[in-house]
């Protein structure tokens, strides 16, 4: 057995030859992340609004969906910080909701996506006898009008869902499932690249040739050395299924209406623009933070985890 | 740099270059093809006399929702009912009160002037002398005959074909002189070739469109040749519809129509449409604006525009299940079974009762309907045959409610905050279909009730699977697998005696019709059937009137209907536009178009 | 590269068949029912002759052959047929696919929408091209300085803020607030001169705007990522100990060598700025064929659904194909694969 921690191939070279004191790979990771400013103003924005999303409801008393018609409309208040929406909800409560279930499907969406990916591009790197099908199959993914396609699966099997799961449940899966079937495509082909770059390095012909099973060769060797562009690919998964499932929302053919996200409430909110713009702007703004900072942290962390970049 | 490969590219950038420039021609080739089909038409005619017809401008109209087709007997929608409303005319029009005013009849046949015989058999109609379609050519009977032909001819799919029910045979007696023969006495026979539903259509234009055929007469659905005001220059489907004045029009001597062109736009939503109208002043009219109605009153305070609302016969109710929708009963679950399958709780009128008075209508309107809607507590809510006995649910009153389950001994006898009926917990399940309204008027409707110890369950079913009809869905509202449901109905006609011949005992909806019916609670009293039998046999206006409001009251206090919300359409005009008058609610809002001047 | 690019046309083949099969294949699944979206009012039997009427009882299978038939065969002769004016066999023999709603002739609507979605689109990416690439080499090439850091910040902040927000604000300022611009787009609107021309660029300025400044976000980073890579390898060092000028250098070696992984990620971006092409549309009220296909799904026009998924399909394939085309002209060795 060779190489028990997932040290990349090229990190010894680039040991730090100065200092005596050591330094792990994670460690010079984290040490370039934080020199990025934009990462790491992305990762406090991101972690306020998450917190936020996931413990401010705990706090805050008002309740999202208790319809109040003698307080509709009110601008921003000391009661309602974010003011009310037509049906006199509380915007504020609504949006933590929402942002709750938004987040939840990006992350969802996302392991998801990620999963089918690195399998995928494992799989295809590894095996020269897959390779050929399964980059056709991602190349069909790839020229798959894929919003219409989304549009038209939720159409056909929404009420199918909703019946089997609930409607919360139901919804969910269905929009978490679609997203991660049809966003897997890239992961999988940097992967791929990768997988057959590390392929004809010496450790893993050592390994080959001293009869380590191709399963523990895929897990020990290859899956920790392909973990950073996963990592990176994860984080811009993220933003994408957001976008995504804020855009079904917007379109009318995501979440029902009596489930709040951020997509869903602007949707919601946009025929009030003039009356309470502020119920515009609040979720329209979470959602491009969100993603700003999901992006901005993807490219720290593709710099803090390039060896390259690091040594500098 | 290699010359073949810039070769190349130029060749690639050609080829996209030429495939947009194709894309572009391409579509000014069929609209123009298009055009000259219609136009063709109208160049040949006998001069037209002098007269300042259409000498207006144009005239801009939004239908957000836009016409799939100007041919009103293959579409059934509004949308498209109107948008032909401007080309082609029935005999005669509903006026926004209801009445019958002469299109293209001389005058409306009646007892009195010989149209309808005393038994009241057949109806016999003139057409007025003179009227030419927009080719050029006269209108006789043979077209009125032609369209009745098109229409019953089962594989043309007519949408419409129900408003020819019991009609034995349509004759033209003479050129100018249209006999149609019933099947049965028909007191009302105003629905055949009257209101924009059933208008005349051309013999030689459609008479290669009957049966299977009539789904390829593309040409023919897009731009039908009408003796309207107007007629098409270009129609876009579900987008755009351009219209020229016709010169040929009957009214053309008197100035009429004033605009020369309608441009009928689509696309967008209610509340851009009555942006457009209200605020931004780039379109004269804008309709069916189901908006929110602050934000109405918002847009409607800029001052260029105004709202305009009326009310036919839609009401937004809640229908209860007469059956048990146990769904333990497998086949027979909400099946009528000659009566012997009935609800557990809700066949009792008072329980019912209790429901309805326990719910604020007028909350519901002003979240929901704002000047498109009205509390009502009728199954027919427009006059003259709207009964005032039911106003009692007007108003909330919970205290009532509560004090009229205590009477009949629903009550919460285990503590769990339900009430119980016969041992059977008053539990429901309460079905509509997806729409951001009714949903809150769900939530709002469950809070009434838990007020007064009564627990529902909230469901939303697709509006396509809810209302598409497929007996193999368990979801439609047919087959009613729920124990209250709600949704808008209402009568097509002015004359409520078809849309209350809904609950009778034959129409209800089961397995055996294949959920066909059209009594969807199962409502079954043979003293209404009686009534609805009566009603067929009388002619005179207020004994009608009468049974109607009996009718009314039978379903209302019988607890088969929860009344809710007496729904009307809104529309919006630009304040500059003359001689709208009222906006029609039974029949096409662009009945009197003609009249339609700018000041 | 004659072979290469035939080589590309063999795969897009086989690759547009099986979508159209999946596509139809998920459609059938569909609840959809040609009569749901009449009027309660229509009886039963009536809906009944509509369907048989429509062909909607047939097998799957026999409703998949006709389908094909009408999709390879029968449309594009019609295409071909209205746009050179010829007559070819029996035209009017041959079935075309009808639409559930508006029981006309689909691809005539379709192609009566597609100038206007092209038109945006097109326009769209030009712009962006013209914005992003020039900020995308300014930004590498000064890395740090604080134009770069200006740029990396905007194009991100354009990347990831989604265009159905952009575009409802663009409206509430520009329309309603400003009065600048039509809050509708008006397809018959014809330019014939300089008057309505300039409708014509009011009524297309913003939803190319909001579209241009997300494909140029995109792309700027892209180019601005790739031109760093190239900025420090051997090559340039060479060009420019060889004492080329500087613009030599950067224009014709490390832009063009930049710009082939920045194809390839374009060809990425295919779906996706189609995606937002519906969207776009659908905010700003463009009859094209993003808000057909919304408004076909919503009425449950499965004939007008299979046909506008299978054309986004097609048009996706197609600027595949030309991205691969650009590719094998930038990078020779691509096509001797």
């Amino acid at each position: 057995m060779v190489a028990t921690q997932p040290l990349p191939p090229e990190a010894p070279s680039h040991l730090d030859v100065t200092g005596a004191k050591h330094r792990s790979m994670w460690g010079d990771v984290w040490r370039q992340f934080r020199r990025h400013k934009g990462a790491v103003g992305g990762l406090l924005v991101l972690s306020v609004i998450v917190i936020g999303c996931f413990f401010g409801p705990m706090v805050y008393p008002n309740d999202p969906f208790a319809i109040n018609t003698s307080i509709t409309n009110q601008p921003p208040s000391a009661k309602f910080p974010f003011g009310t929406d037509n049906l006199g909800r509380d915007v504020l409560a609504r949006v933590m909701i929402g942002g709750r279930i938004s987040l939840a499907v990006g992350m969802t969406a996302m392991s998801l996506g990620v999963l089918i990916g690195t399998t995928v591009g494992i799989l295809a790197g590894f095996f020269p006898k897959l390779d050929g099908w399964l980059m056709r199959a991602t190349d069909m993914f790839l020229a798959l009008p894929i919003l219409p396609l989304l549009l038209v699966i939720i159409m056909l099997f929404r009420d199918t869902l909703r019946n089997a799961f609930g409607p919360e449940v139901g919804v969910f899966l269905l929009v978490v499932f679609i997203i991660g079937i049809t966003s897997w495509m890239q992961t999988a082909r940097i992967v791929r690249g990768e997988v057959l770059a590390l392929k004809g390095q010496e450790f893993v012909v050592a390994a080959e040739s001293i009869g380590t099973r191709k399963r523990n060769i895929i897990m020990r060797h290859i899956f920790p050395n392909v973990l950073s562009p996963v990592m990176v690919a994860a984080a811009l998964g993220v933003a994408v299924a957001i976008i995504t499932e804020s855009a079904l929302s917007f379109l009318g053919l995501g979440f029902p209406s009596d489930f709040p996200t951020w997509g869903r409430l602007l949707f919601d909110a946009k025929d009030f623009i003039n009356l309470t713009p502020m119920r515009v702007i609040w979720p329209g703004v979470l959602i491009s933070l969100t993603v700003i900072s999901v992006n901005f942290l993807g490219d720290g962390l593709r710099d803090a985890l390039d060896p390259t970049l690091r040594s500098k | 740099m290699n010359k073949q490969r810039w070769l190349a590219l130029f060749a690639v950038m050609a080829i996209i270059l030429a495939a947009c420039g194709s894309a572009t021609e391409d579509t000014t080739t069929t609209a123009a093809s298009g055009a000259t089909t219609t136009t063709a038409a109208t160049t040949d005619t006998t001069a037209a006399p002098e007269s300042d017809a259409g000498q207006g401008g144009t005239l801009t109209l939004l239908q957000w929702q836009a016409p799939t087709a100007l041919n009103p007997y293959l579409s059934g929608g509004t949308k498209e009912l109107l948008a032909s409303s401007l080309i082609i005319e029935p005999l005669a029009e509903f006026s926004p009160e209801g009445e019958l005013v002469p299109a293209l009849a001389a005058e409306i046949p009646t007892p009195e002037n010989g149209g309808i015989p005393d038994d009241l058999m057949s109806v016999t109609w003139t057409l007025k002398s003179g009227v030419l379609w927009s080719d050029g050519t006269p209108l006789t009977a043979e077209d009125v005959v032609f369209t009745y032909e098109y229409c019953i001819e089962e594989a043309t799919g007519c949408t419409q074909s129900s408003l020819y029910d019991g009609i034995s045979s349509v004759e033209a007696v003479d050129e100018l002189t249209v006999k149609i023969n019933f099947e049965a006495p028909t007191p009302f026979p105003y629905s055949a070739f009257v209101s924009y539903q059933a208008p005349i259509i051309q013999k030689a234009q459609f008479e290669g469109c009957v049966g299977a055929a009539s789904q390829g007469c593309t040409e023919q659905n897009f731009g039908p040749i009408g003796t309207g005001p107007y007629m098409v220059t270009e129609f876009r489907t579900n987008d755009t519809a351009l219209y020229s004045f016709n010169p040929n029009y009957r009214g053309a001597s008197e100035g009429k129509p004033y605009f020369g062109e309608i441009v009928l736009k689509g696309g967008g939503d209610a509340e851009a449409s009555a942006r457009s109208v209200l605020v931004l002043g780039e379109a004269d009219y804008g309709w069916n604006l189901q908006v929110d109605p602050v934000v109405l009153a918002d847009m409607e305070a800029t001052g260029i525009g105004a709202l305009q609302t009326s009310f036919a016969s839609n009401v937004e109710r809640i229908m209860i299940n007469q059956t048990n929708p146990d769904a333990g009963l497998g086949d027979d679950r909400s099946e009528w079974n000659e009566g012997t399958n009935p609800h557990p709780f809700l066949t009792n009128s008072d329980i019912v009762r209790a429901l309805s008075l326990a719910i604020n209508r007028q909350e519901l309107t002003d979240i929901g309907y704002g000047a498109g809607g009205a509390p009502t507590c009728n199954v027919w809510p427009a006059p003259p045959a709207a009964s005032t006995n039911n106003d009692e649910c007007l108003t909330q009153d919970i205290d009532a409610a509560n004090a009229l389950l205590d009477s009949v001994g629903a009550v919460d006898s285990n503590g769990d905050g339900v009430r119980e009926y016969e041992g059977t917990p008053l539990r429901m399940l309460f079905q509509t279909s997806t729409n951001a309204v009714r949903q809150t008027v769900q939530e709002l409707l469950k809070s009434y009730w838990q007020a007064i110890g009564v627990e529902v369950e909230l469901k939303n079913v697709d509006a396509s699977v809810f209302f598409g009809g497929d007996p193999a869905s368990p979801d439609t509202y047919q087959k009613f697998y729920a124990d209250i449901q709600m949704y808008t109905n209402g009568s097509g006609s002015v004359d409520p005696q078809g849309y209350m011949g809904n609950w009778v005992t034959s129409q209800i909806a089961q397995r055996e019709n294949n959920w066909g019916g059209q009594n969807i609670q199962r409502f079954q009293s043979d003293e209404y059937d009686a009534l609805q039998a009566e009603l067929a046999q009388t002619a005179d206006l207020g004994r009608r009137s009468e049974l109607v409001i009996q009718m009314n009251d039978m379903l209302v206090q019988s607890g088969s209907i929860i009344p809710l919300i007496w729904r009307g359409s809104v529309s919006a005009f630009a304040n500059t536009l003359t001689g709208v008058g009222g906006l029609n609610a039974w029949d096409s809002e662009y009945w009197n178009i003609e009249d339609w001047a700018r000041s | 590269m004659g072979r290469y690019i035939a080589r590309r046309l063999l795969i897009a083949i086989p690759t547009l068949i099986v979508i159209s099969f999946v596509i139809f294949a998920i459609l059938d699944l569909a609840p959809g029912d040609p009569t749901a979206s009449l009027p309660l009012t229509v009886p039963p039997d009536v809906r009944e002759q509509i369907r048989v009427t429509l062909g909607f009882n047939d097998p799957f299978l026999i409703r998949w052959v006709k389908w094909m038939r009408q999709m390879f065969v029968f449309e594009p002769l019609n295409v071909i047929e209205q746009v050179f004016n010829v007559s070819i066999g029996e035209g009017a023999e041959r079935t075309r696919i009808i639409s559930w709603s508006s029981r006309g002739p689909v691809v005539d609507t379709i192609i009566e929408r597609l100038p206007q979605t092209l038109w945006v689109l097109g326009l769209a990416f030009v712009f962006g091209i013209l914005i992003a690439i020039p900020v995308g080499v300014i930004s590498a090439y000064k890395q740090y300085s604080i134009f770069d850091n200006v740029g990396t910040f905007v194009s991100m902040i354009g990347y990831s803020v989604p265009t159905f927000f952009t575009g409802l604000l663009a409206i509430v300022i520009f329309s309603v607030w400003l009065g600048w611009f039509p809050s509708f787009y008006d397809t018959t609107h014809q330019v014939t001169d300089w008057p309505s021309f300039v409708i014509q660029v009011k009524q297309i300025a913003m939803p190319v705007a909001v579209l241009s400044l997300f494909n140029a976000a995109a792309l700027s980073r892209f180019t601005r990522s790739s031109m760093l890579d190239n900025l420090s390898k051997d090559y340039v060092r060479t060009a420019r100990s060889k004492g080329l000028v500087e613009n030599r250098v950067l224009i014709i070696h490390v832009l063009r060598n930049s710009l082939i992984p920045v194809v390839t990620l374009i060809a990425l971006q295919i779906p996706g700025i189609f995606a937002g092409a519906i969207i776009t549309e659908q905010i700003f009220r463009i009859n094209g064929i993003g808000h057909l296909l919304i408004s076909a799904i919503q009425g449950a026009d499965v004939p007008m659904v299979q046909t506008l998924t299978f054309i986004f399909a097609v048009l996706i394939v197609t600027f595949n194909l030309i991205a691969d085309v650009i590719y094998g002209f930038l990078d020779p060795r691509i096509r001797y694969e």
